[in-house]
């Protein structure tokens, strides 16, 4: 046991303490740094979880942070809080950034995630690729969604986050040689989620068939996305967990991050923390308020706090 | 026997094609590994699986070649000792090194008049040399045989990353604890001192920038650092219970005051071209929403650009006094360069936390390195007799440096100083990685909303800030003082006495405001402060735009793309990859010998080198073919479009004004539409490089062309010539060496964009830099790609100076 791990047994255990004897501990004046991402869900929930903060007496202040980097500067205390840790894209950083010492967990969010593989709207709806999105119809459906650079064959458009820092091998990469999908499709690497988005416009434009890594919940929900259909997850069907990989992503979970201090400096906030608790529906209203209805993310998080104010009012009790 | 003669006369030329016949010969010997190296990772993958031997002895070697094929090694230098120099005496080594001891003094005995005495006079020389042949023969080729064909062991080299990592966790988790009091926990924690140190500066860089930030548009950070300091609790404490209290805030400085500050600063700078341009910029940043974020951002930058400028500064005359430090600076210089921004993300984000004094941190170590440079320059550049007046007047160290060099020297440091402020705007984007507020992070929102007329107009504000910024420095700078002028109070502070005026008329009018905009629903008032995003917006009219081509060009553009990467970019980078290592080497140092001689082959092969024995050479390989190919288009384009627009003076002004503009333009933006038309490609890679690589060979012909002696044009007019005539007998070559720096910016400038291409998806050494970022970080990995990027310039950059030196000697020039 390192000592991270011995302090924060030592401030669970003054907490519950604190708890047993039943004296109301303060929060701490200094600010609880929020960070904020680049995606509007995230950016929104920022600030709606600032707004419950400040609502119970809290300082907030908000840093800009890469959604990967940011679980080492919660470990080393420079960010307090991360409010969506995603399975599939952070639980890696998240999971190490753990075993380092210093983030803990606090709690997990009602709304489950999928990460995968999938098609927008429009090619179910022109059926591009009749049998979608059940997997065994991309079989001879290649050539619909080949790109200029893919010698004919269908292309998997990845965001950069699946690659095995050990193996360095792509998530992909795996699935479609275990699939045997390999004669007809390969995959391909973005470097960042504006480049899928962008991808996702441009094909809608052009009428050509995509599939596109995506996750949900996302701004994206609103338009219409069908995750193709893959075998079912199970634990050690991937090929890092020693299986073959000839599977699809797992429903994953939405989790809560917090420095190891959290609970002790802000014993209440850290508690209404805790309870925070977000459905898929109320993620996708305050991307929507950005998205859709093209509030700034300030904005859209007062609205959405004035809105439901029944829900977020439980959290603080 | 007429060709013969040809190329006797030119023995670069056959050297070079001596070269390039060794290349060709080398490429045709990959058979058995052909088709494992055109792919990236197969030829490493099939080592991991046991399907090829990673490399074998020196006979096998041996046979292998003689049946036309390379051995594995030489294919790709894959995982050899680094460390263990070998030492072998055995009889042949003995034999190899009294050839070489022998080589080395052929050409001395061949060419001494008395044989008899030559043992006697030369006797050092011999002991020198037969040195040199002994660790050659001994020491260099053995260790070189047991590189290539002796055991494998698992390289040192590529240790190295993990090395870094971990000596960085020690110094900063482990090495030199002090226990420090927590009080919000009640306990003591261990903190290392040195990441008490790296964090008491970021915490005063952040005081300062919140001091600025909060005087342009207020808020209470800098009262809770001083509450900190000046009561007896804390900051937060002491704010929380004097939050209704006028002093507990800084207020915002209303925009139009700001704006009429900046009118009467340009005009008393300069005059009323800079009034106008400064006081429109505000207005612009004002009406289009933007004040906030244009504020952060410029409080980032008035923070950031002092403290480089001042270590710049510092440095270069440190530099300048002593010789050692120039030495031991120089390489950093060199490296800092072309090594890019995003490989040093991840050590600042753990020595120094995040935030908007970690952004600040990584513009300093980006804006520094070209101050230290050209301040350095232009002390060198004083004249000896300008020192010598100064001395002859009795002036003392200090006086010297700041009443005569520095004041000499001030051509080359404000063009330092200019490149600082460009510097700082362009990592605006970058540094919001890792924490920095302002407009980079808004236009990375808005780029990942698909926004791009939203990010299209932030990009403008942060051209606008750099503009007027760099505007402003330079008329300050220049701006001389009168000592004789004989003035009254008013005539002297009438600026001053202005500002104070139109500041309270300001003031009135923005207070004024409380009532023109009482009855808007909403609120604001647009005297005061006009809220983000709360102005008026010119983004229909580039979505619309952007919207059109997608739908229109598309199609089209689409035929091109595929005709452009079937038939050009995949071969090409099919070829790049199926170089093996070893031509390579003898590709890049034939011409560095040709070049620089045997000292240019040594530093490109050693450049080259180390980055054959990192994991990334396949990588490093597809970032050289981008390279090459963004490089070749940019400079054909750059010297054309340069070469034309020089024949006309507003065509001249013109095309300057585009390259200023574009270089501070933040790139970011257009990587969207581009993948919108060109989809995730090389080419949209491609394109965004050019667009931003072009610059430099356009702004340097057109300078070089503007700086040939007008003696020399008339003397060709006079000879008769034709404007053609002139134009490439006379022009371009007097121009060459001037335009070949151009071509040595426009490397520097590709290589840094190609690398931001892993943003649209690539598989180079851009891509790694940025998975390093994103899996949380191995600092090791990081400084070593880096690495990887900066060797990759450097030597392209030492090739194309040692070229243009030579040329320019040849010319007369310099």
């Amino acid at each position: 046991m390192n000592k991270f791990t011995s302090k924060v047994a030592a401030a669970a255990l003054t907490l519950s303490l604190a708890s047993v004897s039943g004296q109301a501990v303060a929060d701490s004046s200094k600010p609880i740094v929020i960070p904020i991402h680049n995606w509007s869900s995230q950016v929104v929930m920022s600030y709606v979880i600032g707004g419950i903060f400040e609502s119970m007496g809290n300082n907030v202040s908000y840093v800009p942070a890469d959604s990967s980097g940011v679980y080492e500067s919660i470990r080393l205390g420079d960010v307090t809080i991360s409010h969506e840790v995603w399975e599939g894209a952070f639980g890696n950083a998240y999971y190490t950034a753990m075993e380092k010492g210093g983030l803990i967990e606090a709690g997990t969010h009602s709304a489950l995630t999928i990460e995968d593989m999938g098609v927008p709207n429009f090619v179910i709806e022109q059926n591009l690729c009749p049998g979608l999105p059940n997997w065994e119809a991309l079989k001879g459906c290649g050539s619909v969604f080949a790109t200029a650079d893919s010698g004919g064959k269908g292309v998997f458009l990845d965001g950069p986050w699946h690659v095995d820092a050990a193996t360095g091998k792509n998530l992909f990469e795996d699935r479609i040689g275990a699939l045997g999908l390999d004669d007809e499709y390969t995959y391909k690497q973005t470097g960042s989620a504006d480049a899928l988005w962008a991808a996702i416009d441009a094909a809608e434009a052009a009428g050509e068939g995509i599939i596109i890594f995506n996750w949900t919940p996302n701004f994206t929900d609103s338009d219409g996305f069908y995750f193709i259909e893959f075998p079912p997850y199970f634990y050690g069907c991937r090929e890092t967990e020693g299986g073959d990989g000839a599977c699809g992503s797992p429903r994953g979970w939405l989790k809560k991050a917090a420095n190891y201090k959290f609970p002790k400096t802000h014993p209440m906030a850290y508690k209404a923390y805790t309870k925070i608790d977000f459905t898929t529906g109320m993620i996708g209203q305050m991307a929507a308020l950005v998205d859709i209805d093209k509030m700034s993310h300030e904005e859209a998080a007062a609205k959405w706090l004035a809105d439901n104010a029944d829900v977020w009012e439980a959290f603080t009790k | 026997m007429n060709f013969i003669n040809y190329l006797s006369e030119r023995p670069k030329l056959t050297q070079f094609g001596i070269v390039l016949i060794v290349f060709f010969i080398l490429m045709s010997m990959t058979g058995l590994y052909h088709d494992l190296i055109v792919e990236r990772h197969l030829f490493a993958k099939s080592i991991v699986k046991g399907e090829i031997q990673s490399s074998v002895g020196f006979a096998e070697s041996m046979s292998m070649i003689l049946n036309w094929q390379l051995p594995p090694q030489l294919v790709r230098i894959p995982e050899l000792t680094f460390y263990h120099p070998v030492i072998n005496t055995s009889a042949t080594y003995v034999l190899i090194a009294l050839l070489v001891t022998a080589g080395l003094l052929y050409k001395s005995f061949a060419e001494s008049v008395n044989k008899s005495q030559w043992l006697r006079v030369n006797w050092f020389q011999i002991i020198s040399k037969g040195f040199v042949g002994i660790i050659v023969g001994l020491l260099f080729i053995p260790t070189l045989y047991n590189w290539f064909f002796g055991e494998v062991t698992r390289s040192t080299f590529w240790e190295i990353p993990m090395m870094l990592q971990d000596f960085s966790q020690y110094l900063i988790f482990e090495f030199w604890l002090t226990p420090v009091y927590d009080p919000e926990i009640e306990d003591y924690e261990d903190y290392g001192r040195v990441r008490l140190f790296t964090r008491a500066i970021g915490a005063t860089l952040l005081f300062l920038i919140n001091l600025v930030r909060e005087l342009l548009i207020g808020g209470f950070e800098t009262v809770v650092s001083l509450a900190n300091v000046f009561s007896d609790q804390s900051g937060w404490d002491w704010l929380n219970e004097n939050k209704d209290k006028w002093y507990s805030s800084v207020p915002a400085i209303p925009w139009t005051v700001l704006t009429a500050g900046a009118f009467i600063l340009g005009y008393k700078l300069q005059g009323v071209g800079l009034s106008i341009l400064a006081g429109f910029s505000c207005i612009y940043l004002a009406v289009f929403g933007q004040w906030e974020p244009a504020m952060q951002t410029l409080s980032f930058v008035l923070v950031a650009a002092p403290v480089s400028v001042l270590f710049g500064v510092i440095w270069g005359v440190l530099a300048y006094k002593s010789r050692t430090v120039e030495r031991v600076i120089t390489p950093f210089l060199l490296v800092a360069q072309t090594f890019p921004h995003f490989a040093y993300l991840v050590p600042i984000i753990v020595f120094f936390g995040i935030g908007d004094h970690a952004g600040a941190i990584a513009t300093i170590i980006f804006a520094t390195p070209p101050m230290i440079r050209l301040t350095l320059l232009g002390l060198k550049r004083v004249s000896p007799e300008v020192l010598d007046a100064g001395r002859m007047s009795g002036c003392h160290n200090y006086q010297l440096m700041f009443k005569v060099l520095i004041p000499t020297a001030r051509r080359d440091i404000l063009i330092g100083v200019n490149q600082v402020i460009m510097q700082c705007l362009a990592m605006a984007v970058i540094a919001s990685f890792i924490g920095a507020m302002g407009l980079g992070f808004n236009l990375l929102l808005a780029l990942n909303q698909l926004r791009v007329g939203q990010a299209l107009e932030l990009g403008v504000c942060i051209v606008l800030i750099a503009v007027v910024l760099d505007k402003l420095s330079l008329a300050w700078a220049n701006k001389q003082t009168d000592y004789f002028a004989d003035l009254s109070f008013v005539e002297r502070n009438k600026t001053a006495l202005l500002f104070v005026a139109v500041f309270f008329a300001a003031l009135l009018f923005a207070w004024f405001g409380n009532w023109v905009f009482a009855d808007t629903a909403k609120g604001i008032n647009y005297f005061y402060l006009i809220p983000h995003n709360k102005g008026i917006t010119t983004e229909p009219f580039w979505q619309a735009g952007v919207d059109y081509m997608v739908s229109n060009w598309r199609a089209d553009i689409k035929i091109f793309n595929e005709w452009l990467l079937v038939e050009v970019l995949m071969p090409m980078k099919a070829s790049y990859l199926a170089m093996p290592a070893i031509a390579t080497f003898v590709l890049t140092m034939g011409v560095g010998y040709i070049i620089g001689g045997i000292r240019s082959a040594i530093i490109v092969g050693s450049f080259m080198l180390f980055i054959a024995l990192t994991p990334w050479w396949e990588r490093a390989l597809i970032t050289m073919y981008m390279l090459t190919f963004a490089v070749i288009v940019s400079v054909f384009i750059g010297t054309i479009v340069g070469a034309i627009c020089v024949q006309n003076k507003r065509a001249t002004k013109f095309i300057l004004l585009v390259c200023d503009t574009f270089q501070t333009f933040p790139s970011f933006i257009y990587l969207i539409p581009v993948i919108m038309l060109f989809g995730v490609t090389d080419t949209s890679v491609l394109i965004a490089v050019i667009v931003y690589a072009v610059i430099p060979p356009t702004r340097y012909t057109v300078e070089g062309l503007r700086n040939v002696p007008e003696s020399l044009l008339d003397a060709a007019d006079m000879s008769g010539t034709t404007k053609l005539q002139r134009m490439f007998k006379i022009e371009f070559p007097l121009a060459f060496p001037h335009i070949m720096l151009g071509v040595n910016q426009c490397v520097v400038f590709a290589l840094f964009m190609v690398i931001i291409g892993a943003f649209i998806g690539t598989e180079d050494l851009g891509q790694e830099i940025m998975q390093q970022l994103f899996s949380g970080g191995n600092i090791g990995s990081g400084l070593m790609l880096g690495l990887c990027v900066a060797f990759i310039g450097l030597a392209v950059d030492h090739l194309i100076q040692t070229w243009a030196t030579k040329r320019r000697k040849l010319l007369g020039i310099d």
